[in-house]
Order: structure tokens, then C-alpha cells, then sequence
């Protein structure tokens, strides 16, 4: 299977606060990858990599064969310019922790945003898909209410329907459920489910541990910037055998 | 609904109350009533001293409040007013992105300019730009007092004083924004204007078009000061009548009006456009 996400030794430093010290890490095409670790342990920052919402200070990342915010020559990486960068992202969804849906705009315009304006579809062609993507998220009703009308279940579904109207080559979800009430995870995470099923390849940072073992090909525990373990869930999960991912554990299940 | 449909409801059966269930009997509050009357008796005496005072030459003021003279100098109250509110905010916009920039230079200039022009009173830096010429004789070869009328000092000045203002409003508006906005709209690859015109500058207006009311209310009488040079507006409109006729108090009260009427049409603008940028603001049901 073709490689989507290629990660080499990625460094990241907030000043003199080193988050990620070396990553490697290979998505492969069609496969649920889920990153588990304690808060500050660098998941977020990576995953923000990946679609170069951070600078790495050192290393590279490609998407689907192509290097992320960065064009190689002989030995050295430049800067792509911003427009380059924001052509790639067409290609990447990304969903937030905390939504952020645009507040002024409805559902409907929410979702038919990126595809107009970025990928310059016609609007008529986009307000369809649109649609049919609310459909799919058990959202048709909706594309007229404004997101604050919405509970935060119905929200990140909204979200991750603006996500897919890139008709993105991967997904990359940052905590999508830490930010609901308890009662409104479990629809959040059936729509992901079912991404998962047709084959969408994604990277989700989650402290859902159940979530994980079902859905997961392959899970990757971080602590202190650094990827600790790694593999299918019947071995990261039910016999770890870093000591840092059993207490982690211990502690979460 | 009519009252039919509503007899149809079935409620409750009623549940008769014991008889011994207490009363709640509200306060008196004989202060209220007493700051009331106090209050009304105050307002009623000073209308009947307007009224009834004969040197408001109410007539006057009634024959002169639509004579050409006023309502031309009105028209060029209201024309400075919008292109002064025009320029000014366009200039503020500008600075606001330039101190919010990333590059140091930009936002060290943008600082400098709002603090040079919050310090200089507008009055002072009109007669400043009268007096230009005295700097600069010439500009490009022309006679800088044929370029710069009162009319163009008008504008300058105002404009320059407006926008140190506006600078700070916008800047406070783009701040309310929250940072997810265009963190979302770069992560679905929004070029950097469409973030700007489509995201945030849309939801900056929310936090931006109160201030910028009052702004506006603030610059229409502020104008007035461009009487001190000879700017024919609504004030000195009534001023060139009075020092012929001496009729100071009724021509002054025909400003006044005038202002009044302008600045509380304004405020009824003012609340359907802060309407029109709050949706999608109201939370759940």
C-alpha cells in the first residue's frame, strides 16, 4: 500500500521549549492512524505539522508524495510561498478541538466556503455537494441555522462536513470530541466511524480509548515529543511494552 | 391564535388551595414617588421657561431653520462628515493591519502615527495646515495656499485626526475576532484576502460599528470647528446671519435642532446595522 503521510525526524521548538524532538512517523493509504498520549505531549503540535499550520525547525513532512510548506533543492528546504502552502492544505481536511466554525456564516455557506473561494467550483455545484455532505452527517435540516444554534455535537459534525467538502486525500482530526458533553461524543465519533469504513485515510488525535482499539490500524503513543510505541491496537493497547505507555494507560482505562 | 383554540388546551385539574397560604404584599416605596414628582416639577419648569422665554424668538428660528443659507451650510456638515468618516476609517483600516502586522517597521510607524495624532487637539492642527504655507510655499510648483483651501484643510485635518481613532477602533475589532477563525479558514486554504474580507473583518464589525457610531456622531458636531477657518457649515452658516441681524440665541438654537435631528437619525441607522452584524450571534434554544 502507497504511503500518504510521510513524517522524517521533525523537530519543533516554542522558544526554548522543545515539543517535538524527532518524529517519525508513515501513514499508509486508507488506514486510521490514532495518536494517544498525556496533554504537552506534542499530538496537537504534530498533527499541526502535517498541514504546516507550524513550522517544523528541522525535518520534513510530505503529503501524498508532495513536501509540505517547502520545496527541496540539493540539501536545502525553502519556504513555499504562502498561495503554494495554501494549495496544498485544499488537499488536507483538518478538524478542531474547538470547531471554529466561521459564526457569521449559515451551515450551508459554512460548508460551500473552501470549495468556492479556494478551488473556485461553481457555487451552484458546491451548494450540492454541500448538501449531500450534511445529509451524510445526519445534518440536512440544518444548512440554514447559524452555528451557534447548534449543539456542539451538531457543530463539529458541520465541521467535519466543511472538512470533506475539499474532498480532502486525508484527514486530520485534532481532539474532535474533547470539547463536547459527554452525551454528544458518541455522534461525533459514529460520523468518523463511517469515514473510516469507506477507506479515508486519517490521522486523529483522541484520548477515546475505546474508539481507538476499534477503529484503529495503527496506534502511536507520544510522551515528551517523542513517539514511545507504536502498532496495531492489540499490542499498543492490551500489551504495551513501554513502561510509559502501561502507566498511561493504567491511568486512562 | 384566538381565544377558541386556546379554551380547547386541557390543563390541569385544579387542585383547590388551602385557604391559609399567605399573600405577598410588596413594599411601598414613598421615595420613588417623591423623587418622581421632584424630578417632573424641575423638567416642567425649565420647559416653561423655554416656552415662555421671548428671546428664543421662537419665530425666528422657524423662518430661518429651512432659509437657503442654513440648509446649504447643513449640506456641507453632512458631505464632510461622510467623506471625513470614508477616509478616516480607510487610513485607521490601513494603520490597524499595519500594527498588526508581522513586520516590526510597519507596526513601529502605525504606533507612531496614532500617538502623534491623539496628541494634537483638532483645532490645533487645523490652523496648522491653514498656516502651512508658511512651512512649504510650494508644492510641486503650485502656490500651497491655492492647493490647500479651507474646504481641503477641512478634509485633511479632520481626516488625519479621524483615523488615529478609527485605527484603534478596527484594531480592537480584529482583536474580538477569535484566533480559530483564521487558523480554520488558513487550514482550508482561504487566500490571505478572502480570510481578511470574507472572516474577519465581518465579525471585527460586531465590535467595531458601536465605537464607530459613536464616532460618527462625534465627527458630524465635530465638523463645527471648521468654522475657525471660515469653512461654511451649518454653524457658521447661522453665525454669517447672526452678525448681521443679531439674532444670536434663535440662530444658534437653529444649529442645535439641526444637529439634534441629524445625530438622532444617525442613531436610528446605527441600531439596523448593528442588527444586520449580529447574526448568527444568538445562542441556542
Amino acid at each position: 500500500m502507497s504511503v500518504m503521510v510521510d513524517i522524517r525526524s521533525v523537530h519543533k521548538s516554542f522558544g526554548s521549549l522543545a515539543v517535538l524532538k524527532g518524529i517519525d512517523l508513515r501513514v499508509r493509504t486508507g488506514e486510521v492512524t490514532v495518536v494517544l498520549g498525556p496533554s504537552g505531549s506534542g499530538k496537537s503540535t504534530l498533527l499541526r505539522t502535517v498541514n504546516h499550520l507550524e513550522k517544523v525547525d528541522r525535518g520534513e513532512i510530505s503529503v501524498d508524495g508532495s513536501l509540505m510548506g517547502y520545496r527541496r533543492a540539493g540539501n536545502k528546504l525553502y519556504e513555499l510561498p504562502e498561495r503554494e502552502v495554501l494549495r496544498q492544505r485544499t488537499r488536507i481536511g483538518f478538524v478542531f478541538q474547538n470547531f471554529h466554525l466561521f459564526g457569521h456564516l449559515t451551515v450551508l455557506d459554512n460548508i460551500v466556503e473552501a470549495p468556492v473561494s479556494a478551488l473556485r467550483r461553481p457555487r451552484k455545484e458546491a451548494v450540492a455537494s454541500a448538501r449531500r455532505l450534511l445529509e451524510r452527517v445526519g445534518l440536512g435540516d440544518k444548512a440554514d441555522a447559524y452555528p451557534r444554534q447548534l449543539s456542539g455535537g451538531q457543530q463539529q459534525r458541520v465541521a467535519i462536513a466543511r472538512a470533506l467538502a475539499l474532498e480532502p486525500k486525508l484527514l486530520l482530526f485534532d481532539e474532535p470530541t474533547s470539547a463536547l458533553d459527554p452525551e454528544l461524543v458518541g455522534e461525533v465519533l459514529d460520523v468518523i466511524r463511517d469515514l473510516a469504513a469507506q477507506g479515508t485515510t486519517m490521522i486523529v488525535v483522541t484520548h477515546e480509548i475505546a474508539f481507538a482499539r476499534e477503529v484503529a490500524d495503527t496506534v502511536v503513543f507520544m510522551d515528551d515529543g517523542r513517539i514511545v510505541e507504536q502498532g496495531p491496537p492489540a499490542e499498543v493497547l492490551d500489551a504495551p511494552r513501554a513502561e510509559r505507555t502501561r502507566a498511561f494507560l493504567a491511568k486512562v482505562l | 391564535m384566538s381565544s377558541d383554540t386556546l379554551a380547547h388546551v386541557p390543563t390541569a385539574p385544579e387542585i383547590p388551595e388551602p385557604a391559609d397560604v399567605p399573600r405577598v404584599v410588596p413594599q411601598r416605596r414613598y421615595g420613588q414617588w417623591a423623587a418622581a414628582v421632584l424630578v417632573l416639577a424641575l423638567l416642567a419648569l425649565a420647559v416653561d421657561s423655554v416656552l415662555r422665554n421671548k428671546a428664543f424668538q421662537w419665530a425666528v428660528v422657524a423662518d430661518c431653520f429651512t432659509s437657503d443659507s442654513v440648509l446649504r451650510g447643513l449640506w456641507l456638515t453632512l458631505w464632510l462628515t461622510a467623506v471625513v468618516m470614508v477616509l478616516g476609517f480607510a487610513l485607521g483600516t490601513l494603520l490597524a493591519a499595519c500594527r498588526l502586522s508581522a513586520n516590526p517597521a510597519l507596526r513601529a510607524v502605525s504606533w507612531g502615527y496614532v500617538w502623534l495624532f491623539r496628541s494634537i487637539p483638532i483645532l490645533v492642527q487645523l490652523l496648522l495646515w491653514f498656516n502651512i504655507g508658511a512651512l512649504y510655499p510650494r508644492v510641486f510648483g503650485v502656490r500651497t495656499v491655492d492647493l490647500l483651501t479651507p474646504v481641503a484643510v477641512a478634509i485633511v485635518g479632520l481626516t488625519l485626526h479621524e483615523a488615529a481613532f478609527a485605527a484603534e477602533v478596527v484594531r480592537a475589532g480584529i482583536l474580538s475576532v477569535d484566533r480559530g477563525q483564521i487558523e480554520a479558514a488558513q487550514a482550508l486554504g482561504l487566500s490571505r484576502s478572502r480570510r481578511w474580507w470574507r472572516i474577519v473583518l465581518p465579525q471585527a464589525m460586531r465590535s467595531i460599528v458601536p465605537p464607530a457610531g459613536n464616532m460618527l456622531v462625534g465627527t458630524l458636531k465635530g465638523t463645527s470647528i471648521v468654522s475657525v477657518i471660515a469653512v461654511n457649515d451649518l454653524l457658521f452658516s447661522t453665525q454669517l446671519i447672526y452678525h448681521r441681524t443679531y439674532q444670536v440665541i434663535p440662530l444658534l438654537m437653529v444649529a442645535t435642532l439641526w444637529y439634534a435631528v441629524v445625530t438622532s437619525l444617525l442613531g436610528l441607522g446605527q441600531t439596523y446595522v448593528e442588527k444586520y452584524y449580529a447574526r448568527g450571534t444568538e445562542t441556542a434554544r
